[in-house]
Order: C-alpha cells, then structure tokens, then sequence
C-alpha cells in the first residue's frame, strides 16, 4: 500500500506503481482539467502516464475557479 | 452582437499588455456570482476579453454538477490566472506554474501570464511588499509575464517595475471593498513615475471599484486599464452592472484621451451675450 498526501490529506493507493494518471482518474477527475504538482514541482500532462508515484510524495491536483 | 465595448481605432488604441492586444480596457474576475450562468451573462456584458482566474484544490460544481470551466468559452476570452491566497512569494510561484499547466491544456493564449498576488494579511489582503518583489523576480525569470497587484504605494509600484513586472497594478482601495479610488493621487504619482520615458507602461487599478464613477475616475487619472470582479458580481443587479462598468471604462477612457477642461471657480457662459434683449446687471 502506497501513502501518498494529497491535497493535503492522507491518501492511499493499492496499484503496482501507480502513476500520476492513475490518481487523477482514481480521484474521479477523467479528464477534466487538472494541475498536479508532486513535491513542489508541475508534472506536465504528456508525463502524467510515466510519472511514477513514490511512497511519501506529497502532491497538489488543482483545477481553475472562479476569482478575481 | 456587436461588441460595443471596443472604441472606434480612430479613437483610441488597443492596450498592450506582455504579448496581448487588448481593445476592451476592463478585465473582469470570475469569482462570488450566484451562478456560473450569471457569470457567463456578466462577462460578455461587460466586454472583457480577458478574464482572471483562480488555481484551486477543490473542483467546485453548482448543483448540477457543473464547474466554472464549462461556462467559459476558452476560444473568446484569455485567461489570466492569479496566485490569490498566497501568502508566501514561493507559494505563489507554484500556483502560477500550476496555473500555466492548466491554461497549457486548455491550450489557451493566457499560458504566458500570471496576476501575481503575495499577500501579508487576510483582513486587508494588502499584499506582502518583500514577497511581491521576490515572486516578481522568480517567475520572469521562469519566462512569466507578470501583472503584479500591489498597494497604491508609489516607491513600491516602482520596485515591482524594476524587477521585470508586465505591468503593476495598484489597488484603488482595499480588495472587494468597493470604496473606489481612495487616493487619487498616488495613482497620479504611480503613473508619472512608471511612465516617465515609458509612456506606453501600462499601469492598471486592480481593486477596491465599486460603481461605475469609480471604473471613470481611475481613466480619467491615467490608467491603461481596470481590473474587477466584486463590484459587478457582488451589485445587486449584476448583469446590469457589467454594462454600466463597461460603458464607464469607455467613457472614462475617452474622457482622459479628450482632456478635460481646467476647472474655474466662476461660471462661464455657453451662450453669447451679444444681442442679448434683456438689461444685464453690472453692465
């Protein structure tokens, strides 16, 4: 078992080397718009498929809302 | 529709900002509508072409399970994300980062910008002067055009343009407070100095407009352009709102490129006093 933190919260995850497209599908977001940035740094959408997890990243999914 | 927020280009010239002409002077916020079809509404009646936005964990949808994104046409409008709610210059370049990813996938024109905010303190969202200047530096270097919020501080104003700001955008009043241009001649000193030998600098009042006299008053004193969003989405009747600031940023606009008059403390006449019928006192 994986323990991630996302967005702040403790978050777990059972796949075999899960990637960054597997938690952002796995968190419900298809293919929405979304931003993830694992351990302080952007991970590219063309790298979400290759970008591996590892036990303890702490990581941020963000999408745009309304602001000013 | 004819986009009637765009002024004749015998009378005025698109505003330069980075890489982007923009012929509409008003950039609109997307935040606190009741709605997103309100949203919708007000920013086409407003006639910005530019909207900002937020970077946000949550993906917040209405009660039918829709978000802000599926509201906005993402051909029409360039977006701006800001860095709102950062506290710190460093959380403030990962949400600008992150809002580039995001705007890279819409494969929006907006990718290559970023309405910096650090702020100091929640109650006034006054910005952090050090972390504002830090942040600026960091994300020209990463290739950002940075529109920078700042106070209405002159000094600073200045130190946000020597540290590579697109542009610096003082606030009129307090974020989301509605008391308009508070002082007036500080903007005046903010645009003396940032355009002294950089006419086309442009300096744009972010904040604090709460009617439409507010939009014209900050034009009228010089600036290139006014950024909103409480004041429209926040009125009670917000859809005639965004038309009444839009035709304000005209006017005002327009009011500062005719120059006005020189203000006289006694009355001069409109109509000529030759051949006049009736007895004229004093005379």
């Amino acid at each position: 078992m994986m323990k991630l933190t996302v967005n702040g919260e403790p978050h777990e995850m059972s796949e075999n080397a899960p990637s960054v497209r597997d938690l952002v599908v796995q968190l419900g977001f298809g293919d929405a718009p979304v931003a993830v940035e694992v351990n302080k740094q952007v991970v590219p959408k063309r790298d979400h498929e290759t970008h591996a997890l590892a036990d303890g990243d702490v990581i941020e999914v963000v999408t745009l809302v309304g602001g000013g | 529709m004819h986009n009637q927020s765009v002024i004749d280009s015998a009378l005025d010239q698109p505003l330069q900002l980075g890489d982007h002409q923009l012929h509409s002077r008003l950039i609109v916020g997307t935040g606190k509508y009741e709605n997103y079809d309100l949203m919708q509404k007000c920013l086409d009646a407003s006639g910005a072409e530019v909207i900002t936005v937020a970077v946000r964990r949550e993906r917040l949808v209405d009660k039918e399970g829709r978000s802000m994104l599926d509201f906005i046409d993402t051909d029409r409008y360039t977006i701006l994300p800001n860095t709102a709610g950062c506290f710190s210059a460093e959380d403030a370049v990962r949400v600008a980062r992150l809002g580039r990813e995001l705007l890279d996938q819409l494969n929006n024109p907006g990718k290559d910008w970023v309405k910096l905010e650090v702020l100091g303190d929640k109650k006034t969202l006054l910005p952090d002067p050090m972390g504002t200047v830090e942040a600026t530096k960091e994300l020209v270097a990463d290739g950002f055009k940075v529109l920078c919020y700042t106070s209405d501080d002159p000094i600073m104003a200045v130190k946000i343009k020597e540290a590579g700001a697109t542009s610096v955008m003082p606030a009129g009043s307090p974020i989301g407070s509605g008391q308009g241009v508070l002082n007036p001649n500080n903007i005046r000193i903010i645009l003396e100095l940032l355009k002294d030998g950089d006419a086309d600098y442009p300096v744009i009042v972010d904040a604090g407009v709460g009617a439409a006299t507010d939009v014209s008053t900050a034009f009228e004193l010089g600036a290139d352009g006014v950024l909103m969003n409480t004041g429209i989405a926040h009125a009670k009747d917000a859809f005639k709102m965004a038309h009444a600031m839009r035709y304000a940023a005209l006017a005002g606009r327009l009011s500062y490129l005719a120059g006005r008059i020189d203000k006289k403390l006694y009355a001069t006449a409109s109509s000529p006093w030759s051949g006049v019928i009736s007895y004229i006192p004093g005379e």
